[in-house]
């Protein structure tokens, strides 16, 4: 076990620093000079270079690279062209807000996924299963601003009942935050339901059909115990993995849904840092999403083979 | 070895190209195919039957609701709503398919590499790619078109790019499965080269997992299209396109002027849905 471990977060750390690479290269294809893009078209010349020595970016790329990707494990993430600020303080506050968002969303979307998929699974073939299947299907494939704008026409727009705009103020109340927060969280919710739904009704399908739930219902238990006690606990397992790998697109949902309703977390920041050529901010952002997916995926890993013991083995032999 | 000698040939592979009178028989396949219709029809010659021309700016009539004369309403520029809806499919019904077929001829070929060749090539390629989709497709997409500047070509290169490695990830699997069956050590003992192989023996037989992933794709594309045009990535604002509509109208929802982002919505919906079910059709046929 320890030795898979090792060898999973030894891939993770290889890949996230492959991630570095790309980021930081794509990063100096950006047009534009960072002096230049700070000071303005009217200043001189002799300025715009000496600003770009004072950021450092006239030095070779890969001294560069060393002194960006040195900090970064130190925890320096470097100074933010736009605000002329350090971006850690920035990354992380934007990091909390875009954490409660999704928080609050994954909240809603493993109940309902599980549940939903569940209930298809015990109506496989029949109208429950193919009403889950279709919408599911359906709301997944909308792109978020589009239900966005449909919500926000509904409740904010029409009814009045839900302000459009997400960002409550820090220190607001917590039923006042999350009372923003709503609305916000209907695309990320329809987005992902149909997903893990389906996902959830595979598992249960596939459990339903295994020799330990014949034999279960067999020996005379009630449908209730053998689908809670036998079936439930074999077809979640799949859907944990599927839940944690889903993070990396809930992050990409979570720049639109942002940016549509005005929300200052982390999709935003990047999305403002790559318009405003912010290498350190952008950079410092993308990085910081790789990490979480690396971590996510992880521990997805690590949590189905402590909870299904024969991959295990499987895995290490 | 010597079993492969005597064992019968036999067909391992469940997974066909779809008999099209079955796909044709499904429900879902008809809806999503009449809308995807409808949406090319226009795609193609909307301006000619447009009420209204989707570029002509009437100041004096801004912002108003639906209306007999409009049935969408107008826009903040006055523009009728109804006709920059039916002439905006175009813009992305070029540039989603475009990307979606570069992806899929690019992953294809990668998948066929990474699982037949497999060893330190499909480790180092396998990294490349694990770190491509720690990022959100929809952030890539964004910073490389900031980096080069919005164009169709650069759209249709960077989703293309973006699927490359999805595609190749299950083509790959789908080769290595193959690679297991009795017909390919047949085909080495008979001393075909490794490029005859993958091209002649292992393509064919995992043609409809392409099929399925292009289909499948071809929905991705259109929501990644779509969201960068919202995002204020689109190809030319003055172009009616319903993402690009979307991002210069959706500031003044809150002034009242829903018509303005509602409808343009509701046709990117209609359109990925279609597609969805042509797609979920296609590979329910496929999966048998």
């Amino acid at each position: 076990m320890a030795l898979y471990l090792l060898r999973r977060l030894g891939l993770a750390v290889i890949t996230l620093w492959i991630l570095s690479v790309i980021i930081f290269f794509a990063g100096q294809v950006l047009p534009g000079d960072p002096g230049r893009a700070i000071l303005g078209p009217f200043a001189s010349q002799s300025a715009v270079s000496a600003l770009d020595h004072q950021l450092g970016v006239d030095r070779p790329l890969l001294t560069q690279y060393w002194s960006w990707i040195s900090g970064a494990v130190h925890g320096d993430l470097g100074i933010s062209y736009q605000y002329r600020a350090p971006v850690a303080p920035m990354l992380f506050s934007a990091l909390d807000n875009s954490a409660k968002l999704a928080l609050f969303a994954l909240i809603l979307i493993i109940p309902l996924g599980i549940g939903g998929g569940v209930l298809a699974a015990l109506d496989a073939g029949g109208p429950v299963d193919r009403l889950v299947s279709l919408t599911g299907l359906s709301l997944a494939t909308v792109p978020e601003f589009v239900s966005g704008i449909v919500v926000i026409v509904i409740f904010a727009d029409a009814l009045k009942v839900l302000p459009s705009q997400a960002y409550a103020g820090s220190g607001a109340p917590f039923g006042t935050q999350l009372r923003y927060l709503i609305l916000p969280v209907i695309p990320l919710v329809f987005e992902f339901f149909g997903y893990i739904a389906r996902m959830a009704r595979a598992g249960t399908i596939e459990a339903l059909e295994s020799d330990y739930a014949r034999t279960a219902t067999l020996k005379g238990l009630r449908r209730g115990t053998v689908i809670f006690r036998h079936v439930l606990r074999n077809s979640l397992l799949p859907t944990i993995t599927v839940i944690a790998t889903q993070i990396g697109y809930l992050i990409g949902g979570l720049v639109v849904v942002e940016y549509l309703f005005n929300y200052p977390g982390v999709g935003r920041l990047i999305f403002n840092a790559a318009t405003e050529k912010d290498f350190p901010m952008l950079e410092a952002g993308v990085l910081t999403i790789g990490v979480i997916y690396m971590v996510a995926t992880l521990l997805a890993d690590v949590l189905n083979t402590q909870l299904n013991p024969r991959l295990r083995t499987g895995i290490t032999g | 070895m010597t079993d492969i000698l005597v064992a019968p040939v036999t067909d391992a592979t469940a997974r066909e190209l779809p008999s099209w009178r079955l796909v044709a028989r499904r429900p879902g396949f008809i809806i999503g195919a009449l809308i995807l219709l409808f949406w090319i029809v226009c795609a193609l010659f909307g301006s000619s039957f447009a009420p209204h021309s989707a570029y002509a700016q009437q100041l004096l009539a801004t912002n108003q609701p639906p209306s007999s004369a409009h049935w969408f309403g107008t826009d903040q520029l006055g523009r009728d709503v109804f006709s920059r809806v039916l002439v905006g499919s175009r813009s992305i019904l070029l540039v989603a398919p475009l990307a979606t077929l570069l992806g899929t001829v690019l992953g294809t070929a990668l998948g066929l590499a990474l699982g037949y060749l497999g060893g330190a090539f499909d480790a180092i390629v396998g990294r490349l790619v694990e770190a491509v989709l720690a990022v959100p497709a929809v952030i890539v997409a964004f910073l490389f078109i900031v980096a080069v500047g919005p164009s169709a070509q650069t759209e249709i290169l960077v989703i293309g790019f973006i699927f490359t490695p999805l595609i190749a990830r299950t083509v790959r699997s789908a080769v290595q499965v193959e690679s297991q069956l009795d017909y390919l050590a047949g085909a080495r003992l008979l001393g075909e080269g490794r490029i005859r192989i993958m091209v002649t023996e292992i393509l064919p037989n995992v043609l409809p997992t392409v099929l399925v992933e292009f289909t499948v794709r071809l929905g991705y594309a259109i929501f990644t299209v779509a969201t960068l045009a919202f995002l204020g990535f689109g190809v030319d604002p003055a172009t009616p396109g319903w993402g690009s509509d979307i991002n210069a109208n959706y500031g003044v929802i809150g002034a009242g002027y829903w018509w303005e982002t509602l409808f343009p919505a509701l046709a990117i919906a209609s359109l990925v849905i279609a597609i969805n079910l042509v797609a979920d059709s296609i590979e329910r046929v496929v999966a048998g």
